[in-house]
């Protein structure tokens, strides 16, 4: 029996390796579209253009009223009461992040302006010199806080003119935002940028390899129509046997895709494995069970290889799609990402990101082992429940 | 070596095979002829336990065979309608894996597998793939590979359909070498000249039932005349007087079609010159006289009515 099953594995893992076109669709496909996606998330795109009117090239434009400064000045001192300046922030609609972040400099730049004028420039003189003057009138006040106020007032005249002499003209003055913000992702490790690629290779790669499932599944419809079917099935060799090797040698080409796309990733791109190596192994062949798996449920559940392709098409889209194959699941709305935490692709690309970037260590990916498992004894029970052998 | 007894399988409403009975001693070539969609397949595909009947039992070796792994499959060698070839594997690859599938071990698959490559001519091309080969040479192939594991009982589906008359040729000598060596065939066939040229023993089958099972002699003698002879008339009105005709001693029927005599008799070498000058004594003249041997085409047609290959 070890020798039928290690013969009918062989077979397999021949047709695959001797058919080099297929080898190579096979690798090439994920890792073109890997690379694409992994470009688009790392940041790689064109820088955004700003414009201070609209422009053609740029993506977002900040239109100024004239007047600003005097009207945004007059509005600082003069508070709620005056009107204030509009700004127009223009923006493509695909780049609505981008615009947000360019209000926000845009904020803090004129702040800074605006209260460096009142500490050192003529309207924060004037406003000081006015604010004197109406605490000299002022008798209802107790003197012991007019003091105060005229000491805090003179102290700020005399900062002005000292900055005044001094030409402070340039940078220095006015209100800053007191700390600074070091952007940094939460990776594997202190100073290691996030790496788009990790991610994209671990979605093209479960993608693709449920594609070979597909095939796997289609082409035991297929051979149920041929002798060699018959020839097989009138050998002394169980059921177990003949579905059983099917499976190893779907899922040893499925391991062999994916190492070889995680080994371009690591020589082309950085991509490396910072967390366990032993939990990216285990996701790594629990997923390529389980597809193997999806692949018996497939035949199990065909009927025609026609009619079965075009379903099991939308059925693996689906899948990826919702495991966040395409786009990483952290950008779904919550109530998508808690719904999609039953999808079995999921837990592979979780699983594969979690040993990559996110440099995590195997107990974050047991769990999702376990369930990549059982997920492979569940679809391969139905399969072989659902199988029909008496196809004559 | 075999023996099936009420064997049945049914498909919904339809009874593929019904109630088939007949048994191959060891060393007995048995055809089992039937038109397309007679339930010959079906019946081998039980036989192989490929399926499971509905009714019946097929013992092989005198023991029925029981699940999947039973060992009394090495006894049957099954080669298929459909060519059972890995197209993109050598002719050697190919047989060594299915010489696996018998749990033989390498050296022992590498013997096998050059002996049956010797056997039907291909040990030239053991390394080619069998993509490369013609449709005669994987017909031949088909059947090396059912001989690895040299199994007592050989199961032929219709080996030789849409083969040139070469192969057809060379898969027959394979066959009769096959025989020699005390191999148990069942050959099932639509064309009855393959039977008679390999079989002892005909079952002859039509719509799932058993209508015939004997040698090809036991079948001849259920015809009512051996021999043929058809005379064509120059008078292609044909008046003659086919009653007196039928009651010539020598003669058992009588037909008249299109202008042509078929005189059924037993015969041959004493009857012909009898009725040809009974038919000048009575005024009538011929054009030409053929001879024809009664064969299994013409059994089918006395047992069902009908031809073999016009369904």
């Amino acid at each position: 029996m070890t020798r039928a099953f290690i013969a009918l594995v062989s077979k397999d893992l021949k047709l695959f390796f001797t058919d080099r076109r297929a080898v190579v669709l096979s690798l090439v496909a994920p890792i073109a579209i890997g690379s694409f996606f992994g470009y688009i998330f790392n940041g790689a795109g064109d820088r955004t253009e700003i414009g201070r009117v609209r422009r053609a090239q740029a993506t977002v434009a900040v239109e100024l009223p004239t007047r600003f400064g005097a009207d945004a000045a007059g509005a600082f001192f003069g508070g709620g009461a005056r009107k204030k300046a509009e700004v127009r922030l223009l923006y493509d609609p695909s780049r609505a992040t981008e615009a947000s972040m360019v209000q926000g400099i845009l904020v803090g730049h004129v702040m800074q302006s605006v209260s460096k004028e009142m500490f050192t420039g003529p309207t924060g003189r004037a406003a000081i010199g006015d604010a004197l003057i109406q605490l000299e009138r002022d008798t209802t006040m107790r003197p012991d806080e007019r003091g105060a106020l005229q000491d805090l007032l003179h102290g700020a005249g005399r900062w002005n003119d000292t900055s005044r002499a001094a030409g402070s003209s340039g940078a220095g003055g006015g209100l800053t935002i007191p700390f600074d913000v070091k952007k940094e992702a939460m990776t594997s490790r202190r100073g290691v940028p996030y790496n788009g690629y990790a991610h994209s290779f671990a979605g093209m790669g479960v993608q693709f390899v449920l594609f070979m499932a597909i095939e796997m599944g289609l082409g035991l419809l297929l051979q149920q129509r041929d002798g060699l079917w018959r020839r097989l099935r009138a050998a002394p060799v169980s059921r177990g046997v003949l579905l059983g090797a099917r499976s190893v040698s779907t899922a040893l080409q499925s391991l062999f895709i994916l190492f070889f796309m995680f080994l371009f990733a690591r020589v082309v791109f950085g991509v490396r494995v910072d967390g366990s190596l032993a939990g990216f192994i285990g996701i790594a062949v629990a997923f390529s069970l389980m597809t193997a798996s999806f692949g018996l449920l497939i035949a199990g559940l065909g009927r025609t290889p026609e009619g079965t392709r075009a379903l099991s098409i939308v059925a693996t889209l689906v899948l990826v799609m919702l495991g966040g194959a395409w786009v990483p699941t952290f950008v779904f709305p919550q109530w998508l990402q808690k719904l999609t935490v039953v999808v079995p692709t999921r837990w592979a690309i979780d699983g594969l990101d979690a040993t990559t970037w996110r440099g995590l260590g195997f107990s974050s990916v047991a769990w999702p082992i376990v369930f990549l498992l059982g997920a492979a004894v569940i679809c391969g029970s139905l399969a072989v429940a659902r199988f029909r052998w008496d196809a004559d | 070596m075999f023996d099936i007894n009420g064997l049945t399988k049914r498909y919904g409403n339809v009874v593929a095979v019904d109630g088939v009975s007949f048994r191959a001693g060891e060393g007995e070539a048995i055809g089992l002829l039937g038109p397309n969609g007679a339930g010959k397949t079906t019946t081998v595909s039980m036989i192989a336990g490929l399926l499971r009947p509905d009714a019946g039992e097929v013992l092989i070796a005198g023991r029925p065979l029981c699940g999947d792994t039973d060992p009394i499959k090495r006894e049957i060698g099954l080669v298929t309608q459909d060519i059972a070839l890995v197209d993109d594997l050598s002719a050697l690859d190919n047989l060594l894996f299915f010489a696996a599938l018998y749990d033989l071990d390498r050296p022992a698959a590498r013997r096998a597998a050059a002996d049956a490559l010797d056997l039907v001519g291909l040990a030239d091309r053991a390394r080619h793939k069998v993509r490369t080969f013609s449709g005669g040479m994987k017909r031949r192939l088909n059947l090396a590979a059912a001989l690895l594991h040299d199994p007592r009982i050989l199961l032929l589906d219709e080996p030789t359909v849409g083969v040139d008359p070469q192969s057809r040729n060379a898969i027959f000598d394979n066959l009769e070498t096959l025989k020699r060596r005390g191999k148990t065939l069942l050959y099932t066939t639509h064309y009855m000249e393959e039977a008679e040229r390999l079989c002892d023993r005909v079952v002859i089958i039509d719509h799932g039932k058993v209508i015939a099972n004997d040698t090809l002699q036991g079948l001849y003698r259920l015809l009512p005349a051996s021999n043929l002879l058809s005379i064509e008339l120059e008078d292609r009105e044909g008046r003659v007087d086919l009653e007196q005709l039928r009651a010539l001693p020598p003669v058992k029927t009588v037909e008249f079609a299109d202008g042509a005599l078929r005189v059924g008799v037993s015969d041959l070498a004493a009857a012909t010159p009898f009725v040809l000058q009974w038919l000048v004594d009575h005024g009538h003249r011929y054009r030409h006289a053929v001879t024809e041997r009664a064969d299994l085409e013409t059994v089918f047609l006395s047992l069902t009515g009908r031809t073999l290959r016009d369904r």
